[in-house]
């Protein structure tokens, strides 16, 4: 996916080394392979390519990984401004 | 469906692992994006070929095309396919939503029988329903563990021969995986063609000619220049997408219409030039915002991402609509 990217510096994805114990599952799960495991630890490799999609944050299991998950798409975009009260839905 | 299996659970259907002719005409369907909102099949125990208490498991979602290329991948082997309710919806989508989760999975593990089926305690799921299962919980609540397998199902075959390896999981976005995605695109955009074409024909009431005749010339300039718009921004902004110069898709979009936008000109000589500038700038509109909907069905933007497109552009669409109206009615007046 090195051909396709979309704006810069806007992903949400945090990560904090200190709490990572290396299971290696943000890796497994990611489909940008954002993460690589170097020395028993998690690295972002790619921060750019990261879609939100919250798998990796879900799965760690000591919540090295934070991320505000959403859907990258106009129409639920649009729906989240509007008012609250109906849940974004999209595809 | 092929007959049934027995298992010490209860008999678990067959299913066939190559398509019928029903089969293919109901995917065409969907992949059109008629009745995509009801194309299931029955969540569950499904079986193909002839498995025994040791095959692999592997789950997936109730959206019925995802089901189909699950079992087609499957042929010439012998594994279960444990179907959870997804409400019709596709794994991606599902796991989003929160409907393909952990919860979802054990209740079709646990309604299936599937520790009487199967010998093994191991689930196959596909790699993304990751942002909606937590693999952990999965074992938590059946005792079974939740294995990741490949993103695609063509790579399924090679998943259960060899393990993972990093090709099946990274999502990849080839010209075919885009090809596939314009009819929907196409689909989708004809309901706001036809918004646009009546509010065409009102417009195109104005002018200094009243005539029928010279009413349905303006109606038929703002009718081509819609459709170009739609065709530039459905059918070449997808298919050319690694090649566009800029990573904004409503820019892309423009921009790739102003070929289009300029071809006016020639096919309708006639009509005073503010109007042709109005109708070149609705193509380019028309292109972008059809563009910008197309992040729906990439697999690769952030919402961050696309509501900071999309706070940018939306202001200008709705200048750049404004202003391609004003044109069309006043270059009509001269
Ligand atoms: S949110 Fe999704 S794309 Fe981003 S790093 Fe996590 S798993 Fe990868
Ligand atoms: S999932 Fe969490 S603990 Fe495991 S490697 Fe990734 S960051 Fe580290």
């Amino acid at each position: 996916m090195k051909r396709f990217h979309h704006l810069q510096n806007v992903a949400t994805l945090a990560y904090d080394r200190d709490k990572c114990v290396g299971c290696g599952l943000c890796i497994a799960v990611c489909p940008h392979r954002v993460f690589v495991l170097k020395k028993d630890k998690a690295e972002i490799q790619d921060r750019e390519a990261c879609m939100e999609c919250g798998a990796c944050a879900l799965n760690c299991p000591t919540e090295a990984v934070a991320v505000t998950p959403g859907v990258g798409c106009a129409s639920y975009i649009i729906q989240t401004w509007l008012p609250k009260g109906t849940t974004p839905q999209c595809c | 469906m092929d007959g049934f299996i027995t298992t010490p659970s209860g008999r678990v259907p067959r299913v066939k692992a190559h398509p019928t002719l029903w089969d293919r005409l109901g995917d065409c369907r969907a992949r059109l994006g008629l009745d995509r909102n009801n194309y299931t099949v029955n969540p569950g125990l499904y079986a193909v070929g002839d498995p025994s208490p040791d095959a692999p498991v592997v789950v997936t979602a109730n959206y019925k095309l995802t089901f189909d290329t699950v079992r087609f991948a499957l042929r010439g082997r012998n594994a279960w396919i444990l179907v959870t309710d997804t409400r019709g919806i596709n794994v991606w989508c599902a796991g989003g939503k929160g409907s393909f989760s952990a919860e979802a999975v054990a209740l079709q593990v646990r309604k299936a029988g599937l520790d009487r089926v199967v010998s093994h305690r191991r689930l196959i799921l596909p790699q993304l329903s990751a942002n909606g299962v937590r693999l952990r919980d999965v074992r938590k609540a059946t005792g079974f563990e939740a294995v990741l397998g490949p993103i695609r199902a063509e790579d399924l075959s090679r998943f259960l021969d060899q393990g993972p390896d990093d090709a099946m999981r990274e999502v990849t976005f080839t010209f075919m995986e885009r090809l596939a995605v314009v009819p929907v695109e196409l689909v989708l955009g004809w309901k706001m063609v036809l918004a646009v074409l009546a509010a065409a024909a009102v417009l195109s009431l104005i002018g200094t000619e009243l005539a029928l005749g010279a009413v349905f010339q303006r109606w038929i300039l703002a009718a081509t220049a819609t459709l170009f718009g739609l065709l530039s921004g459905a059918i070449a902004f997808p298919l050319l997408l690694p090649r566009l110069p800029t990573r904004l898709f409503s820019l892309a979009g423009a921009g790739l219409a102003a070929i289009p936008a300029l071809a006016l000109p020639l096919l309708f000589p006639s009509p005073a030039w503010p109007a042709l500038v109005g109708v070149g700038l609705w193509t380019m509109t028309v292109s972008a915002w059809t563009a910008l909907n197309f992040t729906g069905s990439t697999p690769y933007t952030s919402p961050s991402g696309v509501e900071k497109e999309m706070r940018a552009a939306i202001p200008t669409l709705a200048g750049s609509t404004v202003l391609s109206v004003i044109c069309f009615i006043w270059g009509n007046l001269q």
